[in-house]
């Protein structure tokens, strides 16, 4: 064992790098394990991994900088037309694709977030839900190029990297899924973490003190809108990879809403908390639909009303109340 | 010459740090601020007195451009401010305080200061490189606490901290800025008179080559502090000079001090 490392574990500091590194290891090692464990589920666990990545960007944007946006699923939708029209009418190379519908979904966020952020509380909210709608019905309107309400069909991806083709059982599709997932919670991990994710933190709290410190607020605002809306765009592209079509769905308000729940089902400012959110949420709507496809949402919203009636922190707050009483047992157990 | 008396012709002789020429501003009919002259050379300690309505915050408002002036203009280091947004004033070393905490109350006292240090070495925008900067921050900031007598509350939330000790990071924060001119907005409000004493010391230790207005309604501590005391009424500069001037001025004592029978 090397010196660093013992001393981190002899003494306790306050950081506990060593619990925060279990932390980690623990979702990332479930996710891998579901593609051993679970290949008959595959299809439903790319969809839970996109949407993690879907709630995520939106737990930068809401959860981090307090921007409130009932439009996020513009930027899904955007990213998701983008990938598809690319495989179609560019390249089909995924990486390519994905790297294109990322930066269109970015671009799109800082143009509409330079036009909005000025304003806040309900006319942002507004605001929002008005492009949200825009994008909407520019998507239904073009028809010869979206499909309008057909969707986009016709998508046909070349094989990862030029080596792994996209099964029929989509082992590729969530191994994908899964790396491209790591390294965007990667990125927000440490970016969050920044002296620029601190100052959102701050924006979030406190407009007035952040002036008063001298922060570009408006500029901030418009950065973390236009990284959460890149982040979407690559979880809208993932999905349009991944399934190969592409329907107005992707970016109906409905979805805005559902990637709303889904962060508040979890916990928002945990990045994690879009882990547990999306997860509960795509397996109890699809268990739930099996036995009653119609009266499914009904599930959904006891289960968001528990927790917001219930738990301060989401599902996340259990996980940090059983993570706190286990230490205390330890303590207990193991007297100094 | 001896240093300090070369400090002295220095601030004697220097231009003004801050300079206001003639700054207006009404809200309909209500006149907050007509035809205002101050200067506010190097080392300054002035004091901004006057009743409750007078004026005062509207002033500091429109001096750190939270508020747009009818007319007038602000210059710093000689240079028209009149401009620029709050934020990049801020940056030119025009720093304020606020009257009402105005703190991230969700986070601790430590950070509160080291962000508005990132702030000011300009790292405010690093995203992914910032291990050994971040970490000068949060040493600096260490440091400037322990100098505020905060050094044991550095890792509580703000709002689990008194109010006192609040009102002593706002201007912890102020300072870690660096600032040319600080406008100090009652820095004693709402502390209860006994704890008042940290803040007095606090003040008395401040920087010397900054220029400091304060604005208090705690007689003692402006009368203290201060080296010239300006008077304010419904918008206006009624008279200035030097404490004893002003504790002697006929027309202070009756729209002001005649109220509190010293």
């Amino acid at each position: 064992m090397n010196p660093e490392r013992s001393r981190a574990t002899r003494s306790p500091p306050a950081e506990k790098p060593h619990a925060a590194g279990w932390g980690h290891l623990l979702p990332w090692t479930a996710a891998l394990a579901f593609y051993f464990l679970g290949a008959d589920f595959l299809g439903l666990g790319t969809n839970a991994l996109i949407m993690v990545l879907f709630a995520l960007s939106l737990d930068l944007v809401l959860g981090y900088a307090g921007i409130i946006t009932m439009g996020h699923a513009a930027f899904f939708g955007f990213g998701a037309y983008a990938a598809g029209l690319c495989a179609i009418h560019v390249t089909n190379d995924p990486v390519t694709g994905l790297l294109i519908a990322t930066a269109a979904a970015g671009i799109l966020g800082f143009v509409t977030g330079t036009l909005i952020l000025h304003t806040k509380g309900v006319t942002l909210m507004m605001l929002t839900l008005a492009i949200g709608a825009l994008v909407a019905e520019v998507a239904n309107h073009l028809r010869d190029y979206t499909g309008g309400d057909d969707g986009l069909h016709g998508i046909r991806m070349a094989p990862l990297l030029g080596a792994f083709r996209f099964d029929l059982w989509g082992h590729t599709a969530y191994l994908y899924t899964l790396a491209v997932l790591l390294a965007w919670f990667a990125l927000a991990w440490r970016i969050m973490r920044s002296p620029f994710g601190r100052s959102l933190d701050g924006i979030r709290q406190n407009v007035r003190r952040m002036r008063a410190i001298g922060t570009p607020v408006w500029w901030r605002m418009v950065a973390v809108y236009s990284l959460g809306a890149a982040m979407a765009g690559t979880a809208g592209a993932l999905s349009a990879q991944t399934t190969r079509a592409v329907g107005l769905t992707a970016l109906e308000l409905l979805a805005s809403g559902t990637v709303l729940m889904v962060l508040i089902l979890g916990g928002t400012r945990r990045l994690y908390g879009a882990f547990a959110g999306a997860v509960v949420y795509v397996v109890v709507q699809d268990f739930a639909a099996q036995v009653d496809p119609f009266r499914w949402m009904f599930v959904i919203g006891a289960l968001l009303m528990a927790v917001v009636l219930f738990l301060e922190n989401g599902l996340m707050g259990i996980i940090d109340f059983a993570a706190a009483r286990a230490r205390s047992l330890w303590r207990e157990q193991t007297p100094r | 010459m001896s240093d300090a008396e070369a400090r002295h012709a220095n601030t004697l002789g220097a231009a003004p740090v801050l300079s206001v020429r003639g700054l207006c501003k009404s809200f309909g009919a209500l006149t907050v601020a007509q035809d205002i002259e101050l200067d506010l050379p190097g080392g300054a300690r002035i004091g901004l007195i006057g009743p409750n309505g007078a004026g005062k915050t509207s002033f500091v408002n429109l001096l750190t451009g939270m508020l747009r002036p009818d007319a007038g203009s602000v210059l710093l280091e000689d240079r028209a401010i009149d401009r620029l947004r709050p934020e990049l004033r801020v940056r030119r070393g025009l720093v304020r305080t606020h009257q009402i905490n105005t703190l991230l109350a969700e986070t601790p006292a430590l950070e509160n200061v080291a962000i508005a240090i990132a702030e000011r070495k300009r790292i405010g925008w690093r995203m992914l490189r910032y291990g050994t900067g971040w970490r000068a921050c949060l040493d600096e900031a260490e440091a400037r606490l322990a100098a505020m007598g905060l050094g044991d509350d550095r890792l509580r939330l703000v709002r689990e901290l008194p109010y006192g000790k609040q009102r002593l990071l706002e201007i912890a924060i102020a300072l870690a800025l660096k600032p040319r001119v600080l406008l100090l907005d009652e820095p004693a409000a709402g502390v209860p008179a006994g704890e008042t004493r940290a803040i007095h010391e606090q003040l008395g230790d401040l920087p010397q080559d900054v220029a400091i207005l304060m604005i208090e309604h705690d007689m003692d501590l402006v009368f203290r502090f201060a080296r010239e005391i300006v008077v304010m009424v419904q918008g206006r500069v009624l008279t200035r000079g030097s404490p004893s001037e002003i504790a002697n001025d006929d027309r202070v004592r009756e729209v002001y001090l005649g109220r509190r029978v010293r």
